[in-house]
């Protein structure tokens, strides 16, 4: 085995995943310990740029007294948040009150492990790449972690024992469930370019383009796959704003109906802190995955990149960070100019758009690869594909005279009521939810009609 | 799939960890069944998943234990919470989580469990999987899966499409029958 990771062994320049699991133990601590004080100190400056930056835009200073520029006011808040009393409402569920922060706040941590920083650089005296580790299937990785973390949210919800904390973690779990099989749809473009799921050797991809026969020209291909597949990262980034729970997707939270959402009932203590720290990490998680998935991870962007020492050493870091903030920058920017959306708009928009468009443009990208094989029998592939569209088509015009049938008969029926009201205005009486369903007074209780229904 | 068997009596790290892994799925799985609290039990379930993901790990099947923890964790349990949390999700004991039937059902699973036992100590025996690291990635499960067994894979989508169509159906009340 060993014989085989010293044949396989990459240029130093660029990691690939063979060149994770020989750091000595306290590389891997290093490295460990600094992507945690990185986090650490992204959260807090993350929130001092986001109420700053969010105050420009809504034309007023926000926080300034606190140090230089209100440098100091996350490091203000945070030690009023350690000195807050630890409240428990009285009938929470203490255990899983306590412990659903931590559920919310180790996976993000945990998902920036295998987060590309840099190429291989000598650390102390020992070669290593910049990155934690890697896996062959980082992506999914990533994506699992995320999915743990909803756990936290439902589990923060459930525990409070509050009607407005419970449903905030309902909703939430539901869309950051839903508009995670969007986005990790919209990551198989990337998968099919790259042809491999490892952080480390995507970002290895992405280092040049490669040329496109065409004609008889060769046409050299943009290197970062943000502009081959531009439809894929439009919806990832509009999944990254869903599976965060951002604005304009922050319905959660939506402070006009449900207060805090699952947070209700963390009362500004360290939990409180925790939560918050999860979310803004998370935050972090899918801007550094559509970094490094989309914009050529920690490779210098074009005008840079000419310069020959660019990407070799500890400037990469440099190149990374200033995408992020950039990445991070445009959450906040969203965040000042949309509306929050409506739940079902929400859900109608992540199920019958996002999915199938994403489905779709797979296949195309699919195609357009199995195309370029050397060697594929290109007059099945064409068949394939032709019934494919034709068979497509034939469905949704299907549905779609179903649907404009269905649309038809509701209006007749709609315009018939309205005549029908004209005459007599109290006809059918007032539409009224039945007011005893079960759930509003335990299972025990028997349902009374209201007799309408 | 077969290697020189090594000695029983010397368990590797590897081993041990799976065997901790194996007795903490089996014991949470209990647990699912046993405890009074709803919201705990599917908890557990959580947990028992993990657990079997981590045993996917230690044979170094990454591929099919990160789906595990996506799929299973991540979907599956998080709906059933979803689920029971919609309906009614007391905190605290309930009393009426027993089932009339646990007698039998306990006899149904203890059969199922020597069924499975007995058919893959009798299929495999003595057989030794031989743990290369790297076996396990996305290339090698995805050209297994469809080179070799495209057919039972197809099935099952078709199974879950039906499924799939099948819940929409029931759920749906402005379906008129026929």
């Amino acid at each position: 085995m060993n014989a085989i990771r010293v044949l396989a062994a990459p240029e130093p320049a660029l990691p690939n995943v063979q060149s994770f699991g020989h750091d000595p133990l306290w590389i891997t601590i290093i490295k460990a310990v600094a992507i945690f004080v990185f986090l650490l100190l992204s959260v807090m400056y993350g929130v001092w740029m986001e109420r700053k930056l969010i105050s420009r835009m809504q034309h007023r200073y926000g926080p300034n007294r606190a140090g230089k520029f209100g440098l100091l006011q996350s490091i203000a808040d945070a030690l009023k948040m350690g000195f807050k009393e630890d409240l428990y409402p009285s009938k929470v569920d203490r255990f899983l009150y306590a412990i659903a922060p931590v559920i919310l706040v180790v996976p993000a941590f945990m998902a920036f492990s295998v987060i590309p920083f840099g190429p291989t650089v000598s650390m102390f005296g020992e070669q290593t790449p910049l990155q934690l580790t890697d896996l062959p299937i980082a992506v999914l990785f990533v994506l699992a972690m995320a999915s743990i973390g909803v756990y936290g949210i439902v589990l923060a919800g459930w525990s409070s024992r509050s009607p407005y904390a419970v449903l905030g973690g309902l909703r939430s779990s539901a869309q950051v469930v839903s508009y995670e099989i969007a986005m990790g749809l919209s990551f198989v473009g990337v998968f099919l370019f790259a042809g491999t799921l490892s952080t480390s050797e995507i970002v290895a991809k992405q280092a040049s383009g490669g040329t496109w026969e065409v004609l008889g020209l060769s046409i050299p291909m943009p290197s970062w796959y943000v502009v081959m597949l531009i439809p894929s990262f439009l919806i990832y980034a509009i999944t990254m704003l869903g599976e965060t729970n951002r604005v304009p997707f922050d319905l959660p939270e939506g402070e006009g109906e449900l207060v805090g959402g699952y947070q209700t009932e963390y009362s500004s203590s360290l939990k409180f802190a925790l939560i918050q720290m999860g979310e803004y990490v998370n935050v972090f998680v899918v801007s550094a995955v559509s970094i490094t998935l989309f914009f050529g991870g920690w490779r210098a962007p074009w005008p840079i990149s000419l310069w020959e020492g660019a990407n070799v050493g500890y400037w990469p870091l440099l190149w990374f960070f200033i995408k992020l903030v950039l990445v991070f920058g445009g959450f906040i920017w969203v965040r000042a100019s949309m509306p929050r959306i409506r739940y079902d708009q929400l859900m109608a928009f992540g199920w019958k758009v996002l999915i199938p468009l994403n489905l779709a443009w797979i296949m195309l990208v699919a195609t357009v690869r199995a195309f370029r094989i050397e060697g594929a029998d290109r007059t099945a592939l064409f068949t394939i594909a032709a019934l494919v569209v034709v068979g497509c088509l034939v469905l949704f015009f299907r549905f779609d005279t179903v649907l404009q049938r269905r649309r038809e008969t509701r209006a007749e029926e709609l315009k018939q009521e309205f005549e029908l009201l004209e005459e007599q205005p109290a006809a059918g009486g007032h539409p009224v939810p039945p007011l005893d369903l079960p759930h509003y007074h335990g299972a025990d209780r028997k349902e009374i009609s209201s007799g309408i229904h | 799939m077969t290697g020189a068997v090594p000695s029983y009596l010397s368990p590797t790290g590897q081993e041990i960890v799976f065997l901790l892994l194996g007795a903490v799925t089996v014991g949470s799985a209990l647990l699912v069944v046993t405890t009074r609290q709803l919201v705990h039990a599917a908890l557990w379930l959580v947990l028992c998943f993990g657990a079997l993901a981590g045993c996917y790990l230690v044979l170094t099947a990454e591929f099919v234990a990160w789906v595990q923890v996506l799929i299973y964790v991540g979907a599956v349990v998080a709906l059933l919470l979803f689920g029971i949390m919609l309906t009614r999700a007391p905190i605290g004991r309930s009393a009426d989580l027993d089932s009339g039937n646990r007698v039998v059902a306990a006899i149904v699973a203890l059969a199922t469990a020597a069924v499975l036992v007995t058919v893959v100590i009798d299929g495999f025996r003595t057989a030794y999987a031989d743990l290369t690291p790297g076996r396990g990635a996305a290339s090698e499960v995805g050209s297994s899966l469809f080179r070799n067994w495209v057919l039972p894979f197809e099935a099952l989508s078709v199974l879950l499409l039906a499924a799939l169509i099948g819940a929409i159906v029931l759920s749906r009340t402005d379906i008129r029958g026929r």
